[in-house]
């Protein structure tokens, strides 16, 4: 395929436009290769411990194609939920792999789950679910795309870190005793640490979220442990059950120390 | 009735020309177009950058006036900026004394290093040198990894720099250009030649080929309105022919954004994710537009990313 590049778009270099194997990290590794580079980052994470195939416990959608490789929406359907304890989400050729790290608590409906992420190469994505009997489910999918983590941002560092720590939160419908649906987006560049400015030859430092706590009443939702691949001005969906009391709280915090705590009203069963 | 079908001729003649490999292939013709007196544009075929083209694919050219030269867009890159040096020295021996950079994008401003030997004034909107930084460097690995090191060309920075509006005096000609907020890009130069109202709006104006939102989209529908507001009857687009007729242009330009924006509200408001509004968003346009199904998912990407938090 003839190497092609989107660059009257400018910043953007979807996978659409790189096709090319010259240019495209990754894109003609072999599935041995692959599977070598995925069984050390496996074990790096998960140790010694076994870990499944499964097509049951959790699921992968994402773009065969990234239409913009700086934020690719991933979504993870676990259909079996309340099997599910944790999971975790891997982009095997991203400079640092283990994008996050979701904990479920007794508040969460574990169904479904939604994030953007940054796709640096060609690459398999892992999806890894944790059972509540200790057990570990892997799915996989492959994503071309490319420069997702060092593509710079199309603004300056100080205007993207404009209303860092400010954060929203949507709910989808709620119906007695049923699970309801919600967005989290939180302000925050999320800095990959790989976005050079050209004139100083420095990169930006990485600044990005590392934990993000969600709470019903005193209850858990989850618990994120983030990193430099999820997208700038994260976004979240997930679901939660509808029978805790008091607001939802959401406290994040980077690795430079920015703390941020929010709390929103969570809608109440109409009849 | 016939406007439409006109437009559409126009559509599927600039795919056919897109398909014709050896397009804008350095051994080919360079064909100016004399848009207006000692105004000449080379036309850009509605593709990408490949190594076949050089990434000569946007409009670029030059005004000649009494004490010199003025380029319009430097060209894609060095070999092409080499090259509309040589149909300027073809017509003229006069000093190319400006070359204006109407944006960051690659197309526009990497024919700029073909110019450097005529010391001129590389003049930008003021967001234009802290973009290059950003994204210079990133953009000039990319294009040398499909040109070549030696066509690619190097990142030029402006060395004069505008904030809202400044006029370029050639003599018996002058030029105003002007700079706009961000949309399109965040570096948006638009250009006047007073003498005959011609107006340059670079890529703040696409034409046939699908406009690619790298900066603000409600931003851009209100610089389109700024453009509107000139009042000029014919202008040269970054992307399509080499003249059109400014209203009706604009009024394509202006029906694609208002449909990505108010689409992706809606979208929005709907709770529908961004990856199922990429596919259900203003999919009306798409026989309107060259290059739809490259550009327009990732438009509605930004456009999501923007309104998302209004």
């Amino acid at each position: 395929m003839k190497p092609i590049l989107m660059l009257a778009l400018g910043l953007t270099l979807s996978g659409a436009a790189l096709a090319g194997p010259a240019r495209a990290a990754g894109a003609s590794d072999s599935e041995t290769e692959r599977q070598a580079r995925w069984d050390e980052i496996a074990r790096s994470i998960f140790g010694d411990r076994k870990i499944e195939a499964t097509d049951t416990l959790i699921k992968v959608d994402a773009p065969a194609r990234a239409l913009d490789a700086a934020l690719v929406p991933i979504t993870l359907t676990m259909p079996e939920k309340d099997k599910i304890k944790g999971v975790h989400f891997v982009i095997d050729d991203n400079p640092s792999p283990y994008a996050a790290h979701f904990q479920f608590g007794p508040a969460a409906d574990r169904g479904e789950l939604k994030l953007r992420v940054r796709i640096n190469n060609y690459t398999n994505v892992h999806a890894v679910a944790e059972t509540t009997d200790g057990r570990l489910y892997e799915a996989t999918k492959f994503v071309k795309a490319s420069g997702g983590c060092s593509a710079p941002m199309g603004m300056s560092d100080e205007e993207a870190m404009r209303g860092m720590g400010d954060m929203k939160m949507k709910f989808g419908e709620s119906q007695p005793g049923k699970p309801i649906e919600a967005t989290l987006m939180i302000r925050h560049p999320n800095f990959s640490g790989m976005q050079m400015n050209q004139v100083t030859r420095d990169y930006t430092p990485a600044r990005y979220i590392q934990k993000v706590s969600v709470t019903y009443g005193d209850k858990t939702i989850f618990d994120l442990d983030g990193d430099i691949s999820i997208a700038s001005n994260p976004v979240i969906n997930f679901a939660f059950l509808p029978e805790g009391k008091g607001p939802i709280k959401v406290a994040a915090s980077d690795n430079q120390g920015g703390r941020w705590e929010h709390s929103f009203n969570a809608p109440s069963p109409s009849n | 009735m016939s406007a439409r079908l006109s437009r559409r001729e126009t559509l599927f003649g600039g795919l056919c020309l897109c398909c014709l490999p050896n397009l804008a292939r350095a051994s080919e013709p360079f064909a100016m177009e004399e848009v207006g007196p000692g105004i000449f544009i080379r036309v850009g075929p509605h593709a990408e950058a490949t190594p076949e083209n050089d990434d000569a694919i946007a409009n670029i050219g030059f005004v000649i006036g009494r004490d010199g030269v003025l380029v319009i867009e430097s060209g894609g890159s060095l070999a092409d900026g080499q090259r509309l040096r040589a149909e300027i020295r073809k017509r003229t021996d006069k000093p190319i004394r400006h070359v204006v950079l109407t944006h960051v994008h690659p197309d526009h401003c990497f024919g700029a290093a073909a110019f450097r030997e005529d010391q001129p004034n590389f003049i930008g909107h003021h967001g234009l040198r802290p973009a290059l930084e950003a994204r210079g460097e990133y953009y000039r690995k990319r294009l040398e990894e499909i040109l070549g090191a030696d066509k690619a060309g190097e990142v030029v920075y402006p060395t004069q720099s505008v904030t809202g509006e400044t006029e370029i005096d050639l003599g018996d000609r002058r030029l105003r250009l002007t700079a706009h907020g961000t949309a399109h890009t965040s570096c948006d130069l638009s250009m006047l030649e007073t003498g005959s109202g011609l107006l340059f709006p670079a890529d703040l104006l696409f034409v046939n080929r699908i406009p690619s939102l790298d900066g603000s989209l409600l931003g851009w529908l209100k610089e389109a309105e700024t453009l509107k507001a000139v009042g000029a009857a014919r202008a040269v687009p970054g992307h399509g022919p080499a003249v059109v007729a400014l209203a009706p242009a604009l009024a394509d330009l202006t029906r694609y954004l208002s449909a990505l924006r108010d689409e992706t509200r809606k979208a929005i408001a709907a709770d529908v994710p961004i990856e199922k509004a990429v596919a259900s968003v203003a999919r009306q346009e798409r026989d309107q537009w060259i290059l739809f199904d490259t550009y327009h998912g990732r438009n509605v990407t930004q456009a999501y990313k923007e309104l998302e938090w209004e």
